[in-house]
């Protein structure tokens, strides 16, 4: 078990490095230098070279490269230029919001999905499996922007049950109040993401657990006498979530780079909205970090997939 | 008294078709059939593929859902799956699966998949079950590492004996066996069959072995049924299906056993072609118009035949003359 992800974990290792390579040379083909538009636009052309060559800008792209990493584990991502604070306390203070969303809306939606997706095969052709097929259809179908847009609408605004903009209110004391507030903020972008994002564990765990009722060894296990509880729980169940794990790892970190839209409709103050505003400010610090992050956030993703991959599946472990 | 007596067994697959999926017609899977398992002996069920005697073996197990007719065992008939449950039957009724890979749950070690009959109607603390899987192990021949094992790390004749043993888990009084040995390589057949033979020895277990290969039929049976699209052709001992063979087909199946005399090749090949000679010329005699076989007629006390009556009489005369 601990070989299997020790080995993958030294799997990542290069697989960060050719990422952080790609950030960087992507970056490096950017236009512009990062000084003419901050100094004095009457300054000597030759101060400006100065400026250039003692940041080392015209060192090779090796060296620069190396100087970027150095900086990079110093913490040091440089600072937004729309900001005017470091990168790395911006994206601090947004992740943690991004990540509270993200992290809730996974979580209600696996708690969505995985009964509705169980009930969907157990009683497979028959009107409940229907109706969880058309709501899955038509969940899926909706573009997830208008989903937001409405619920916001009615909501937050018609109805007002809930904040529509920010991602804390400024009034909450600290402590307790302050965390309630937060969790306010969630509720409703997290209970629509939830809501409308079941269609894809609902339809996978339904099919494999179809597939799993129908097995070999699902047969031997009512030939052995297993009740028939027992054989969802203990055989079907467990074999079926197989590709759920799977996609479990890929899912969390997909939240996070994925809530732009929520973020944006909501105003919350998140990863995803920040990435928005930079591109639209060509805050190129700011997105670079961002895409490295995402890069590194993905890779994460698929490590934390082949992890419960293996917790689940005893025959793709090293022995 | 019989262990099963299994009487005019029926199992029908609907067909769905039309704009509505309404019901049109059925497929006769098994199609009125008879016969008992005694206490202790060997059953044998042979037949082609798709004739019916896979779909035989899981109804007795109660994993089929039977059209009609019924299978009595201690006086009640389970095809109800009340009556199941309150014999605890698959306490006392087991069976073994062809694929031995695909029948055992592939995230299940081997301790689990042999201890999950315990742990459904025995209840025993974790020692004593450990010490009670180990005895299983033991008595199919594996070591006790296989404990912590998983499916995938055994050869075939091993996932098969595992399979024994975890039918034998729970003492039953029947194990149906379905085409045990047919995935598995010669030797590997023998080692298989003869644990088989060792438990049913030891435990008096009566096995129905369901099978396509008359030559492993012949090694474990004592009364064999042939089937043929879902009804029975012919039912006897041993020496009744072997040596005084009465219906075409079982004289086709019996003709279709490999000789490994290499000197006497020509010579069976022309008694299989002849047999296949008389099937083709007198078909329709041995079956009735819908090409289904016949009800059987007794013949001894032991030997039965799906033939019309003055047919048997017939055939009965030739056979005095060839002796």
């Amino acid at each position: 078990m601990w070989k299997t992800i020790l080995r993958r974990i030294l799997i990542m290792i290069p697989e960060v490095i050719i990422l952080s390579i790609l950030v960087f040379l992507l970056a490096k083909a950017m236009p512009g230098d990062p000084f003419t538009g901050s100094i004095n636009p009457k300054a000597d052309p030759a101060q400006l070279h100065h400026l250039m060559k003692i940041n080392g800008l015209y060192d090779p792209w090796y060296q620069q490269y190396w100087n970027w990493v150095v900086h990079l584990f110093h913490g040091n991502l440089g600072n937004s230029y729309q900001y005017q604070e470091p990168v790395t306390r911006l994206i601090g203070s947004r992740a943690v919001n991004t990540l509270w969303l993200a992290l809730f809306t996974t979580v209600l939606t696996y708690c969505f999905a995985l009964p509705m997706g169980m009930y969907a095969a157990k009683h497979e052709g028959k009107l409940p499996d229907s109706i969880i097929r058309v709501y899955t259809y038509v969940t899926f179908c909706i573009p997830f922007f208008v989903i937001l847009v409405i619920g916001v609408w009615i909501f937050g605004y018609v109805l007002g049950w809930f904040p529509t903009t920010g991602s804390i209110s400024s009034t909450a004391n600290p402590g307790l109040p302050s965390i309630g507030s937060r969790f306010y903020h969630i509720l409703l972008p997290g209970v629509l993401g939830a809501l409308f994002g079941t269609v894809n564990v609902v339809q996978y765990l339904r099919s494999e657990v179809i597939d799993a009722k129908r097995s070999d060894y699902v047969r031997t296990a009512r030939s052995k006498g297993v009740p028939e509880k027992d054989i969802y729980r203990h055989h079907i169940f467990r074999n079926s979530l197989l590709p759920i794990a799977a996609f479990a790892g890929y899912s969390i970190t997909g939240l996070l780079n994925g809530s732009l839209f929520t973020e944006t409709v909501f105003s919350y103050p998140g990863m995803g909205l920040l990435f928005i505003n930079s591109i639209s400010y060509r805050d190129y610090t700011v997105i670079t970090a961002l895409v490295l992050i995402y890069g590194i956030l993905n890779l994460l993703g698929t490590l934390l997939s082949d992890i419960i991959l293996s917790i689940v599946d005893p025959r793709i472990r090293i022995q | 008294m019989s262990l099963v007596e299994i009487k005019d067994l029926t199992v029908h697959y609907p067909i769905r078709s039309g704009f509505w999926n309404r019901i049109t017609d059925s497929v006769k899977a098994v199609d009125g059939i008879s016969f008992n398992i005694e206490a202790g002996e060997t059953y044998g069920l042979v037949g082609e593929s798709g004739s019916g005697k896979s779909t035989t073996g899981k109804s007795v197990v109660g994993l089929e859902k039977v059209t009609s007719g019924s299978i009595m065992y201690k006086g009640k008939d389970i095809t109800k799956k009340a009556n199941r449950k309150s014999l605890d039957y698959n306490h006392d009724v087991q069976m073994i699966f062809q694929d031995s890979l695909s029948s055992l749950n592939p995230r299940k070690r081997i301790e689990d998949i042999i201890a999950e009959p315990l742990r459904n109607f025995e209840h025993l603390d974790k020692n004593e079950e450990k010490l009670r899987v180990l005895q299983l192990l033991d008595i199919v021949g594996l070591d006790a590492d296989a404990l912590y094992k998983y499916p995938h790390q055994f050869s075939g004749g091993q996932r098969q004996r595992i399979g024994v043993a975890r039918a034998v888990a729970t003492n039953p009084k029947l194990i149906i066996a379905d085409e045990p040995v047919s995935a598995l390589d010669l030797s590997v057949q023998a080692q298989v069959l003869n644990f088989m033979k060792k438990i049913q020895r030891e435990f008096g277990i009566s096995y129905l072995f369901i099978s396509h290969d008359l030559g492993v039929v012949r090694h474990m049976c004592n009364n064999i049924a042939i089937m043929n699209n879902g009804r029975l052709v012919e039912i006897g001992t041993k020496d009744d299906i072997y040596n005084h063979p009465m219906h075409i087909y079982t004289k086709r199946l019996l003709a279709a056993i490999p000789e490994t005399n290499v000197n006497n090749r020509a010579e069976h090949r022309a008694k299989r072609l002849k047999v296949e000679e008389i099937y083709r010329e007198q078909k329709d005699k041995y079956y009735d118009k819908d090409g289904l076989a016949y009800p059987l007629v007794q013949i001894t006390p032991t030997h039965s035949v799906a033939l019309p009556e003055d047919l048997v009489d017939q055939l009965k005369h030739e056979g005095e003359v060839q002796a």
